[in-house]
């Protein structure tokens, strides 16, 4: 509850119709661009859009949240969005199969946004599986800040491994992990963070991707100076703040842990305040 | 040829300008909604029920989506009515939205507390005493499955606050046999009913092959229950024709309110329609005002258990 400011919850979000410009099979995922107009120049890296699923006469009631990619504001199409989707469920199934024209209704942009430092510094990007799609958008707004921008990225198999072309060249160095080895090296992101985080001077981590990916990489870097800003994931109804199913337990600065609402005081938090041991539980009440 | 429609309701002795209301737990205290239409174009915010203690809820997860619904396992998470007056009602009434709070305890005497704190407030419309929340860990809590708790309950209530604020008794509909319990508050001194709050379902996780959500059991709402809200609001209408009721259940549509309000409901509460469209409210407040115009219904009211004429004539 700390966190939260009267009047500012949502405070950029418009619902509104946007159109599908094209929709690509890029590897397990699927590049899906919109045409969405003027909301881009509110959309900051971090920020997810809700979209619903599946047509007026659909089962499925509640939207679906994914991390915006990259926005632009080319003059082609006004305005228009990214967002890499992995068809896992059938809401992200009907979106994947959407042809290049059809209408759908979005809510955007929704939630915190990574934050991005004033002065240059040494950041570190770390992505698993499609959570890799916002870090290409935040690495170009840190290259304009000056900073230096690092990448790491992994999966569990190449397929799931999202680096885009025109991506790589907005970050100064990317190392790929897959666990089977089929592309990049061996192993997982977390194999030799300290090294790289020492050998590199890294002020700031920049995560998103699985739960357990952010919670290695906050325990790693937890012996040391480095800021952890991760973007969580947890399940969703709304996306907006009101049915408080996406909580985690957060602890505030007075040192109480409360059930925070990822979609409204995340998805991106920093990492060090998540108490990562109590997801899936209920802290203690305090008086 | 549309007329304008009267969409002025009552419950109790208050009044509404419009019969569609926010759900209880479904618009938290309003501020994330208000991005979306301004509050007070609807007809009240019901707020999330709330409790004399800041209160954590259930474990994650706490959301399934089922066919045409969802199960919802939160526990009455909140702030606790302390900071709730402090901060949550007097934002809404800046907002100019009428404001009907809902409060829910643990023992009888939690709802009295709650009720008298009321007191101290001015501006709030209604009190909503929510004795049917599925999401506590122990099922015997759920004092609106049982007739004699449920009228303790609400007489608690009635002693603190009656006359002051009209009292509606939020019920459940996993009961045999909801027009006795219905009887039993309004004997108890309820002035309206809120009809119905979740059904309890359960969802197993077929990789896990466990129970999904962390409180294993959850309040079904959604277009999924709607069926089962007509026919409670129906079925205590019928028993209680005198005493209004505040209906929800799986509305999403103009027509999904008409339908509750044909059944006998004087007002009508959006749940989860919010959650997949935030700007529900007043679609389905547009909705239902074509549909009681094209029907031919100068004001609201005429409707309010209108499919109930032939058993009366």
């Amino acid at each position: 509850m700390a966190q939260e400011v009267m009047g500012t919850i949502n405070k950029n979000a418009v619902q509104q119709n946007a159109t599908v410009i094209s929709n690509k099979r890029v590897g397990s995922y699927h590049q899906i661009l919109l045409n969405v107009g003027d909301v881009v120049k509110q959309c900051r890296p971090g920020n997810f859009v809700a979209i619903a699923v599946g047509g007026d006469s659909s089962k499925m009631i509640l939207r679906r949240a994914f991390a915006i990619s990259r926005v632009s504001e080319n003059s082609q199409y006004g305005g228009s969005m990214e967002l890499i989707v992995a068809p896992h469920g059938s809401g992200s199934k009907w979106l994947c199969g959407l042809p290049e024209g059809s209408e759908i209704d979005i809510v955007a942009p929704l939630g915190t946004a990574f934050g991005i430092p004033t002065e240059p510094i040494n950041a570190l990007l770390i992505g698993g599986g499609y959570g890799s799609a916002p870090l290409f958008g935040l690495a170009d707004v840190l290259k304009t800040r000056n900073c230096k921008v690092d990448m790491l990225l992994g999966a569990s198999v190449g397929a799931k491994i999202y680096a885009p072309l025109e991506g790589k060249r907005s970050v100064n160095s990317l190392k790929i992990y897959t666990e089977d080895g089929s592309m990049g090296e061996k192993g997982r992101v977390t194999e030799s963070l300290l090294e790289i985080v020492a050998n590199r001077s890294i002020d700031v981590i920049y995560s998103c991707g699985p739960m357990g990916m952010l919670r290695a990489i906050t325990e790693l870097v937890s012996s040391t100076d480095v800021i952890h800003q991760c973007a969580v994931e947890e399940s969703m109804a709304c996306g907006i703040g009101i049915c408080m199913t996406c909580v985690l337990p957060v602890v505030n600065q007075d040192g109480q842990v409360s059930m925070v609402r990822s979609c409204i005081d995340g998805p991106v938090m920093d990492g060090s305040t998540v108490k990562w041991d109590l997801v899936g539980q209920v802290p203690e009440v305090h008086s | 040829m549309n007329m304008p429609v009267d969409m002025s309701t009552t419950l109790g002795n208050a009044w509404f300008p419009t019969p569609i209301f926010t759900a209880s737990g479904c618009a938290s205290s309003g501020k994330e909604l208000s991005q979306f239409f301004p509050l007070k174009d609807v007809g009240a915010i019901v707020t999330k029920s709330v409790m004399s203690k800041p209160r954590h809820g259930r474990p994650t997860p706490r959301m399934a989506e089922t066919p045409s619904g969802m199960l919802n396992s939160i526990g009455l998470q909140g702030p606790g009515i302390d900071s709730f007056l402090a901060n949550d009602v007097p934002w809404l009434l800046e907002q100019k939205a009428r404001v009907v709070v809902s409060i829910a305890g643990e023992t009888i005497e939690e709802y009295a507390t709650l009720a008298r704190k009321l007191r101290s407030v001015s501006g709030i419309s209604a009190v909503e005493v929510n004795i049917s929340c599925p999401n506590v860990e122990n099922r015997g809590l759920v004092f609106a499955c049982d007739p004699d708790a449920s009228r303790r309950v609400i007489d608690g209530v009635r002693k603190t606050i009656g006359g002051e604020l009209p009292i509606i008794a939020k019920l459940s509909p996993d009961v045999t046999n909801l027009p006795e319990i219905a009887r039993g508050v309004v004997d108890a001194g309820a002035d309206a009913l809120a009809l119905i709050n979740t059904v309890l379902g359960m969802v197993i996780n077929v990789d896990t092959m466990k129970p999904h959500l962390g409180g294993k059991t959850g309040g079904l709402s959604g277009p999924a229950i709607k069926p089962v809200a007509v026919r409670a609001i129906y079925q205590v209408h019928a028993a209680l024709p005198e005493v209004p009721i505040l209906g929800m259940g799986g509305v999403s549509s103009g027509r999904d309110a008409f339908e509750l309000i044909l059944a006998g409901a004087s007002a009508v509460s959006v749940g989860t329609a919010s959650f997949g469209n935030p700007s529900a409210l007043v679609k389905i407040q547009e909705e239902l005002r074509e549909i009681l115009s094209a029907k031919g219904f100068a004001t609201l009211k005429q409707a309010v258990g209108y499919a109930h004429r032939e058993e009366n004539a």
